[in-house]
């Protein structure tokens, strides 16, 4: 049950990251985190005591169950792509504002804001 | 197979083709012109699948050739095939109307990628909509999500940017609970089809690792469509994402949200599970009304009507959760209504925002001054689709409310009736506020404007005319909403016949 | 002891605000992380995980911290909201574990319903003995297919958002690491090893862990090492970026093709056994062609990507 416990202490510790952090890098790191730790949990379910690798091989009876796995190839591909847009997001966000520091940015905006609201 | 059987891959694959083709052209016209046949394509077809449903029942389509639960299964009943008229129809009439709006909002090198964009959006929603099998909604939900990121982030203002990032966490923390919620139902049951699902859960759903499930699941989509306090991304997003972006993803993104949780509550957990057993349709009333009247309020105090637009479309969907949340024929018809309703509303309202920015480069309200007579044609859409938002009699606002209305007195629940109509007369403030601009305001100097290009103002107008059209005739818009949620509700099938109240 | 590690490492990635390191904690975190699913003998996914995870996504932030900056500012932030919302989650999830079947149970839901047919039966009924690929490549190719087009989504996406900058410091023929014979000629035959694996993996994923996915990464990283090496520009020579645009359509055209393929034959969308004299061959035949295309689409995305995080130039150093 140890992996279960620990996914799930994984996914917090993600999670939290991506919440609680400033810095849009690091938040995409949290999600990354976040999103791994996920893979732990389904990729547990899949463990059958005594099986062996999903992949016929002579002697073996007992197999690891493959569709979690399969499962998880996709999310996998899944997460590499959003971690890239975020990535690519944050870049941008770096040129227009100059902060990855999500309190600069809001700063930023609120101080445009301000700008219009008292008149164009 | 004959060429009709294919019909329901053919909506998802028209799109999922012309993508990677269209992102090939250099030039932005004529990736806008196959993305258009290819919108228009997928419309048509989805008509047809439509007539197909209502006349054989529910469709299904294997995927490989795989009998589910081993393969993944495409379904479309009545409620899906619905939604997905729905999704293709704004997606085809955006596109007719977006050529110029995104040919002034981008420059030239990125506008092929982003038609191709456009399409993978589009593709995400629609396979969203049929698909019968839990984790494959995952997947396309992802190819949407990502999509409408970047489509987003295309905004002229920087704003856009930081709008979109804050999407992208959002979104991906709203993907990875429905992960995690799939995850516990997978564990309880061995099984992802939706239908496998729905039969096996019974026997295990009176265990923690299911309930844990569900509210994952709920908070997930939650954050997907939107549900207030889980509406944070939303109005900046709108606000400053391009205009056709705008348009397409408030009149479809959080609609389909809607209904993969609906399908989820209704179709997976089944009712009594999920409406019956648990106090969620309180917590669901709650929220939509707390959604109803905060988002209202603060939509009346913005002055980007964008911005002001988009909080009124978390209202919108406050609306609809009210009618989950009822938990009754009547109320369930009335929210899946709205959404049918809402979509043809803010399609109508952001497109004509949309050919506003394209004449004068802003939708500040202040420069709205004076607009009643320089673009006559593009207000008098803005004021009829706003009356519908208001629930004014003769739109399709109005049939959606009154029996959202005759939902909540069916249950002798006349407060919520009250409070219902005090969010409509927040609705008129706010329209009023636009209007008043338009037709009363002096107009500012220095701001040149003319009256929109034709083609923009035709799909404005198809939609202004069927918000008209689906104000008088009822049946067809209230008779589909009603047979999809009997379908969704075996036991209710019965109060059918008594619930046939037309206004 | 592998469980604590990683536990550890979570941990002290949250607390350091030197943002490479944390990267680099990211980055044992998934290698650890796949040498667990090892353990539990998940092979295409380890393997996937340690490309992926430990490989792209680390150079991704590697890259984006050349871009942005190294230390994360101090905090000024109240954890008490985030700490809460993080502790109704962890409450919520273990509140769902109590009830989970045991670790390792083989009567558990999961073993019983859908996968004793994938355990049993695709080795003959698609004649693939890696059971993944079966499940990924047919039964389940659907998805799969869902899962290029996300891949293929983020290049898009990434393409709109940096687009493919190239500067004056990328001249051809300018060297990136140094213009040393040996290892030229070293780099060189290496990347001849590594695209012979790449082209291994990708062949024998119907027998072993591999398939398209991961030779498409692989390939990827062989020409991003040409690009360390001898600089961008040649590299770009080599494999033009309007070019790796096409391979990724191409790569969709060959897998939703065979797809469509089995639709003129009367069969349902990506039914391979349409292709083949008989069922099995079909299978095979497809299950070939689509991974094939997978691989095409991620090495191509996967390298667009790279070029356009590589192409950008700091805010700073822009004149």
């Amino acid at each position: 049950m140890y992996n279960y416990w620990l996914a799930v202490f994984l996914m917090m510790a993600g999670f939290y990251v991506v919440i609680a952090q400033g810095n849009l890098v690091k938040k995409i790191i949290g999600l990354g985190m976040f999103q791994t730790s996920v893979f732990i949990l389904y990729v547990s379910m899949g463990k059958v005591e005594g099986g062996s690798a999903p992949i016929v091989t002579e002697g073996v009876e007992v197999y690891s169950n493959p569709v979690p796995h399969v499962l998880m190839l996709t999310a996998i591909v899944v997460g590499v792509a959003t971690t890239a847009v975020g990535l690519s997001l944050a870049v941008r966000i770096n040129e227009a504002y100059g902060s990855v520091e999500e309190d600069d940015i809001q700063e930023l905006d609120d101080e445009l804001d301000k700008i219009q609201e008292s008149g164009l | 197979m004959s060429f009709s059987d294919h019909f329901p891959v053919l909506v998802v694959l028209i799109p999922l083709l012309a993508a990677p083709l269209a992102s090939l052209f250099t030039k932005g016209r004529a990736a806008w012109a196959l993305a258009l046949a290819a919108t228009w394509a997928s419309f048509l077809i989805s008509c047809l699948l439509l007539k197909q449903v209502l006349t054989t029942g529910t469709v299904r389509y294997y995927m490989g050739g795989w009998k589910p639960p081993w393969g993944i299964e495409y379904r479309v009943d009545v409620l899906g095939g619905f939604v997905l008229l729905i999704v293709t129809a704004i997606a085809a009439l955006v596109l007719t109307f977006g050529r110029r709006s995104i040919k002034s909002d981008l420059p030239e090198g990125r506008r092929s990628i982003f038609y191709a964009a456009f399409l993978l959006c589009f593709t995400g929603l629609a396979g969203m909509t049929i698909t019968g099998d839990a984790f494959n909604v995952f997947v396309f939900l992802e190819i949407s999500s990502l999509s409408s990121y970047a489509l987003i982030s295309m905004g002229r203002d920087r704003r856009a940017l930081n709008a979109a990032f804050q999407y992208l966490i959002m979104g991906s923390i709203g993907a990875t609970f429905i992960l995690i919620g799939i995850g516990f139902l997978y564990m309880m049951t061995g099984t992802l089809n939706m239908d496998d699902l729905a039969q096996r859960l019974p026997a295990v759903s009176d265990t923690n690792t299911i309930r844990a499930g569900f509210a994952f699941l709920t908070v997930g989509f939650g954050l997907k469509l939107a549900l207030f306090p889980l509406h944070l991304w939303l109005p900046n997003a709108y606000a400053y994402a391009p205009s056709a972006v705008s348009a397409f993803l408030a009149a479809t993104a959080t609609k389909v949200a809607i209904y993969s949780l609906l399908r989820f509550l209704l179709g997976i957990f089944g009712f009594g599970f999920a409406l019956g057993a648990m106090p969620f349709d309180m917590i669901l009333i709650g929220l939509g009304l707390a959604a109803i009247l905060s988002a209202s309020l603060v939509a009346v105090f913005q002055k980007n009507v964008k911005r002001m637009l988009a909080y009124s479309s978390v209202a919108q969907v406050g609306y609809i959760a009210l009618g989950i949340g009822l938990a009754s024929q009547t109320g369930l018809s009335a929210a899946v209504l709205h959404l049918f309703n809402h979509a043809m509303m803010k399609g109508a309202l952001f497109m004509a925002l949309g050919a506003i920015a394209f004449r004068i480069g802003s939708s500040r309200i202040e420069n709205l001054a004076g607009l009643g007579k320089r673009m006559p044609f593009t207000m008098a859409a803005i004021a009829i689709a706003g009356l519908s938002l208001i629930g004014i009699p003769g739109t399709a606002g109005f049939v959606s409310k009154w029996f959202l209305v005759l939902g909540t007195l069916e249950q002798g629940l006349w407060p919520l009736a009250a409070l219902i109509l005090f969010g409509s007369f927040l609705a008129l403030i706010y329209v009023g506020r636009i209007l008043e601009a338009a037709y009363f305001g002096t107009p500012k100097d220095g701001i040149e404007a003319r009256e929109a290009p034709i083609g923009m103002l035709i799909p404005i107008w198809i939609l202004v005319i069927a918000n008209i059209y689906f104000g008088l005739h009822t049946d067809f818009s209230y008779g589909l909403a009603e047979r999809a949620v009997a379908d969704l509700l075996p036991a209710a099938r019965a109060t059918v016949d008594a619930a046939e109240v037309m206004p | 002891m592998l469980l604590t590690c990683l536990a550890i490492t979570a941990l002290v990635a949250i607390r350091r605000n030197d943002l490479f390191a944390v990267v680099m904690l990211f980055g044992i975190y998934s290698f650890l992380t796949a040498v667990l699913f090892m353990n539990l003998h998940a092979v295409d996914v380890a393997f996937t995980e340690a490309a992926v995870g430990a490989g792209i996504s680390t150079v991704l932030m590697l890259s984006t911290l050349r871009l942005t900056k190294r230390y994360e500012a101090a905090r000024r932030r109240n954890p008490i909201l985030p700490l809460l919302v993080v502790g109704v989650t962890g409450a919520a999830l273990v509140y769902g574990m109590l009830d989970a079947p045991r670790f390792g149970d083989p009567m558990a839901p999961v073993h019983q319903h859908m996968a004793p047919r994938f355990v049993q039966e695709s080795p003959t009924e698609v004649g693939v003995p890696n059971m993944v690929t079966s499940v990924l490549a047919s039964y389940r190719g659907y998805d799969t297919l869902g899962e290029v087009m996300v891949i293929f989504t983020a290049g898009l996406a990434v393409l709109l958002l940096l687009g493919i900058r190239e500067g004056q410091n990328h001249r051809l023929g300018r060297l990136a690491i140094g213009d040393t014979l040996v290892l030229r000629v070293v780099v060189k035959v290496l990347i001849a090893f590594i695209m012979l694996y790449a082209l291994y993996v990708q062949f024998h994923g119907d027998f072993g862990a591999g398939g398209g996915f991961q030779a498409g990464v692989i390939f990827a990283t062989a020409f991003v090492i040409y690009d360390l090496i001898f600089g961008e520009a040649d590299a770009r020579r080599v494999m033009p970026t309007h070019w790796l645009g096409r391979l990724a359509a191409m790569g969709i055209f060959l897998y939703a093709g065979t797809g469509v393929a089995s639709m003129f034959l009367g069969h349902a969308f990506l039914d391979y056994s349409a292709l083949g004299h008989d069922p099995v061959h079909g299978q095979h035949l497809g299950i070939l062609l689509i991974e094939l295309g997978v691989g095409i689409t991620v090495f191509a995305v996967i390298l667009t990507i790279f070029h356009a995080f590589s192409g950008m130039r700091r805010p700073d150093q822009v004149s």
